[in-house]
């Protein structure tokens, strides 16, 4: 009796607790996902076309200098600054069509979000990152009313709808939801116009 | 009271490794699966930009990338304007119509109206360059582009 060995751990069940980790890691891990600004290019139209004529005052002018200084309408402006005066511009709602707008009707400026065109020029000398962070605070803009609005009609706000429609799980009614977001897209509809 | 005496030597029972295989095989599995690959070793600096306005960049296989950027310091002796990189080569900007012909070429018909242009751009370098990029682009009729970024706040960044 007196060389009795130890005891061995049973390591039967090791392999399901292995296993049992794997499967938490499998479904728990996302591969990462790149991401970025959407944007649409322009087609390329024939130079026949006669010019599409714009009042001045639904035209938003923001210019990148080689600086990368910021002019919008004239103005030299902080970046920080732009989404506000983006918002302002595209809300404005000038000739009354826009019922809801919440916009202060300034006749100087913009009709209603339909007409308003905010129109990027930068030079080649601009760096990226300011282009991109000029683009992100303008996108940002549009998503602000946008957001806005659709949580006026639906509750809910309009990226959070629009995550929606691209999540294939979402248990809800994708069509409606698609229809909504149209709807929303046209009465903000995003014309940002890029100056070559 | 002999039965309490220690054994002779008093050594430590054996851990048994015999889930080690286990261990190992999860570690493998897992890494498996969460490692993204490269499609392209890049000869560029790539840092990307900043933006929180972001959009989920999904089917993979349904992006062409175009890399833009400095030379990296490997690849000191093709100067250090950025320059534009296509698979695994520097560009021209006129490589991009025989790129983007390659690409089509190499997807079902239906998809190639869903092909994304991903812009993966240095934040450096300026906008000339992209100008000519997206200039091509519109010539090749690839219209939908999204410029990659990170995700965080636009300001405080230099």
């Amino acid at each position: 009796m007196a060389k009795r060995a130890a005891p061995e751990v049973n390591a039967g069940s090791m392999a399901d607790i292995a296993f049992l980790l794997l499967i938490f890691f499998l479904v728990t891990t996302t591969i990462e996902t790149d991401s970025g600004i959407n944007r649409r290019l322009p087609e390329i139209q024939p130079d026949t076309n006669e010019p599409v004529v714009l009042k001045q005052k639904n035209i938003f002018t923001v210019l990148l200098n080689g600086k990368d200084q910021l002019l919008v309408e004239d103005e030299l402006m902080e970046l920080k600054d732009l989404r506000k005066a983006a918002i302002e511009f595209l809300d404005n709602g000038g000739d009354g069509s826009c019922s809801y707008c919440h916009g202060k009707k300034d006749p100087a400026s913009s009709d209603n979000p339909d007409k308003a065109v905010i129109s990027l020029k930068n030079e080649r000398e601009t760096s990226y990152k300011t282009y991109i962070a000029v683009q992100n605070e303008l996108v940002a803009a549009y998503n602000v009313l946008r957001d806005a609005r659709a949580q006026a009609l639906y509750g809910q706000p309009f990226t959070k709808m629009e995550a929606n429609l691209n999540d294939v799980n979402w248990p809800g009614n994708k069509t409606k939801l698609k229809e909504q977001l149209e709807k929303i897209k046209v009465e903000y509809p995003q014309k940002l116009s890029e100056v070559q | 009271m002999a039965k309490f005496n220690k054994k002779p030597g008093g050594e430590m029972p054996e851990i048994s490794t015999a889930s080690l295989p286990d261990i190992v095989f999860m570690l493998l599995f897992f890494f498996m699966v969460a490692t993204v690959m490269r499609e392209n070793t890049l000869m560029i600096q790539n840092d990307l930009p900043y933006a929180d306005q972001v959009e989920k960049l999904d089917k993979k296989d349904l992006v062409m990338y175009i890399y833009a950027g400095k030379p990296s310091e490997n690849y000191k002796q093709y100067g250090n304007v950025a320059r534009i990189q296509l698979n695994d080569k520097f560009a021209d900007v006129n490589d991009i119509a025989a790129f983007i012909a390659a690409e089509r070429a190499s997807k079902r018909e239906e998809l190639i109206p869903f092909l994304t242009t991903a812009l993966k751009v240095d934040k450096d370098a300026n906008m000339g360059l992209i100008g000519d990029i997206k200039q091509e682009l519109r010539k090749q009729n690839a219209l939908k582009i999204n410029y990659t970024t990170k995700k965080g706040s636009v300001f405080g960044r230099n």
